[in-house]
């Protein structure tokens, strides 16, 4: 076994646990700190698909971004109404039967599908590839991202602007 | 080469995460809980893109997943403002409180 595989199957441990932890813990504030670890753990999933830059990106928006805001919300919307930060789940047979079915749809495509391929090996500097892609064949995409952006800074503005 | 882990190791593991949103997307009743489960079924996704474009020896996969990933906080930080919106309107995150269409 390479340290490769070692890395890749903790991660896949700390994944799935802390995933699992995200969806059944009952304090949606731990829920949020569970989430962050599933984040980071994505982070090093990526690390070992030599994706350094990824890596660099999910911590920062991921793990940095989406869980600020997160905890920010639960901070606005449980407070005024009390110590009431648990929740409960509903619905968890039905929930279950669902997600069990996809899993085994998904499960059962990816043991049919050819994919054999082995890993080749690395050519080049894939972050040097990612920013030339994205300024040469993805550049319209990369310009249609920063509207995006601006639409949602200027709804989640809109959104926030206080009552008159 | 020594035996590295297979393309398919990454599949099933980014289709447990997804089943594993998938449930909490089904089973929360806060919305929040609900946001959060989105975003372990995102997050499955794009490990899904990174391992396909590493073992296609292709950078376009990894382009998408940088725009998956900005999308994705643009989404959440518009869904967590509506939260917020609909909070102060209606004083409940419960999803099941917020029926106001219903017939």
């Amino acid at each position: 076994m390479s340290l490769e595989t070692i890395a890749f199957g903790g991660l896949a441990v700390v994944l799935v646990a802390s995933a699992l932890a995200v969806v059944l813990t009952k304090n949606l504030f731990h829920s949020v700190l569970w989430l962050a670890l599933t984040l980071t753990g994505t982070a090093g999933i990526f690390l070992t698909l030599d994706a350094e830059f990824l890596a660099a990106v999910q911590l920062l928006l991921y793990a940095g971004g989406v869980v600020t805001i997160a905890v920010f919300a639960i901070v606005v919307t449980e407070r005024l109404v009390g110590d009431r930060i648990t929740q409960t789940s509903r619905q968890i047979f039905s929930g279950l039967i669902i997600a069990g079915a996809v899993l085994v749809g998904l499960l059962t495509f990816i043991g049919r599908a050819p994919l054999s391929r082995p890993r080749p090996p690395l050519g080049g500097d894939l972050t040097r590839a990612i920013g030339d892609a994205v300024l040469t064949r993805f550049v319209l995409s990369f310009e249609l991202l920063g509207v995006l952006f601006f639409a949602a800074l200027l709804g989640a503005l809109y959104f926030a602007r206080p009552d008159d | 080469m020594p035996a590295s882990v297979s393309l398919q190791g990454y599949l099933v593991l980014a289709a447990v995460l997804f089943a594993v949103g998938l449930f909490g997307v089904v089973t929360r009743r806060n919305t929040i809980g609900i946001l959060l489960g989105i975003e372990l079924m995102l997050n499955a996704v794009n490990i899904n893109l990174v391992a396909f474009a590493r073992f296609n020896g292709d950078a376009a996969g990894m382009v998408f997943t940088v725009f998956t990933i900005c999308i994705t906080v643009a989404e959440v930080a518009l869904g967590l403002a509506l939260v917020i919106l609909i909070f102060r309107v209606r004083r409940t995150a419960i999803a099941d409180h917020l029926d106001l269409l219903r017939g």
